[in-house]
Formats: C-alpha cells, sequence, structure tokens
C-alpha cells in the first residue's frame, strides 16, 4: 500500500512540474533572463509550492511520526 | 527589463506549484520525508543505501507522470521541453548539477520547496545561491558574451 500512495505522491509531483512549465528549460531560463524579457511564471510555482508546503509541513509538526509510522528525517 | 507576456503562466504555473507543493506535504505527512527529487535519485544510486522501494515507487510515479500527460492532456497544457544543447555540453551540465545538489545538499525541490517551508536557513542560503548563480549564468551567456 504505501508504495502505491509514494507512485501516486511522484505522479502528483510530475503533473505539476508539467503544468507549472519547470518541464522546459527555457522556461526556466527566461525566468532567470532578467536583463532580457522576463517570464516571472516561476515565482508562481515557488509561490504555490511554499504556499502549500508550509501548510502542509506545519501539519506534521505537531505529531510523533508519519501516518505510515517511520520517523520524519 | 521587460515582461514576456506572451509566455507568462500565471494561472497554470500557481496550480502547478500547489500540486507540487501537495506532494512534497504527502510524501513528509505519509512517508517523513523530504521530496528532493535529486536526493531520492541519489539513495535509489547508492549500494549502501538500504531504503530504495519508496524511492523507486515515487520516480516510477514521476515517469508515469510524463506518459499519461501525454497521452491524455492537451497540448497546451504541456510546455514541452525543447533543448538546442549538444550531447556533450548537457553531459557537462548535468554533472554540475550532480555535483552542485550533493555538495549543497539539495535541489529546487528539496532546498527551494520543502526547506523554504520548514523556514530552514540553510534551505533559504541554498535557493539564495543557485537562484544568483542562475541569474549571473544567464546574464552573461545572453548578454555579455
Amino acid at each position: 500500500m504505501q508504495r502505491v500512495i509514494e507512485f501516486f505522491i511522484g505522479l502528483i509531483f510530475g503533473f505539476g512540474l508539467l503544468l507549472s512549465g519547470m518541464t522546459d528549460p527555457g522556461k526556466v531560463q527566461s525566468f532567470l533572463d532578467l536583463a532580457g524579457q522576463w517570464d516571472p511564471s516561476l515565482v508562481f510555482v515557488m509561490g504555490g509550492g511554499v504556499l502549500i508546503g508550509i501548510l502542509g509541513f506545519g501539519l506534521a509538526r505537531g505529531k510523533k511520526a508519519s501516518f505510515s509510522g517511520t520517523p520524519f528525517h | 527589463m521587460t515582461i514576456d507576456w506572451l509566455n507568462f503562466t500565471p494561472l497554470t504555473s500557481l496550480i502547478g506549484g500547489v500540486l507540487i507543493g501537495v506532494a512534497a506535504s504527502l510524501l513528509f505527512m505519509n512517508s517523513g520525508r523530504i521530496l528532493g527529487v535529486t536526493g531520492i535519485l541519489e539513495g535509489l544510486l547508492r549500494s549502501r543505501v538500504g531504503d530504495k522501494a519508496w524511492r523507486l515507487s515515487f520516480v516510477l510515479g514521476l515517469f508515469a507522470s510524463g506518459l499519461i500527460a501525454q497521452w491524455s492532456w492537451p497540448a497546451d497544457w504541456i510546455h514541452a521541453p525543447r533543448i538546442d544543447a549538444s550531447w556533450s555540453l548537457l553531459m557537462l551540465a548535468g554533472l554540475l548539477v550532480g555535483l552542485g545538489t550533493r555538495w549543497g545538499a539539495g535541489c529546487t525541490s528539496g532546498h527551494g520547496i520543502c526547506g523554504l517551508s520548514r523556514f530552514s536557513l540553510r534551505s533559504l542560503i541554498a535557493t539564495l545561491s543557485f537562484m544568483a548563480t542562475g541569474f549571473l549564468t544567464i546574464f552573461l551567456i545572453r548578454h555579455i558574451f
């Protein structure tokens, strides 16, 4: 069961990368090109990820162990 | 600075970022692990690391996402990677990414998403450092040389 959950987490992560445009090195380079035609999309990727992450990691902070019983690394 | 409005994708990038955050949160809540892609890969390649099963499951899911999207998503949802560099340059770049992420103990997902979400100072320094290097490298390559 754990292996299935981890598979789906990988799937969600991959969908996130694809949808956000982070699978395209050209899009990342456009973000890094401040002096040229700047594409600020990556700010939204990081912003969305960190915002949800603060919630998720914050929720986990009060707990002793993860759902699968393994300690937090 | 001029903004590239034509390629600016705030909505899909935000939704994608949220999915990345959801995946990172779920992996930590469920398995107690940090979702750092290079770290997960490193554990798969190292012979001494014993916990390969969850790493493999995650990586298989990651690969599957690409296949599923290719088969079932509308074309304009996917930013198909376009790579102009030669094989040798790509290999050199890959080697640098590998060395940098191992010496820096993390990549964009591990430090940039998970670390920043946990208010880790080490991750903030790592993220600022690789972002600054990225800005500088692109500036030098596109506007100086």
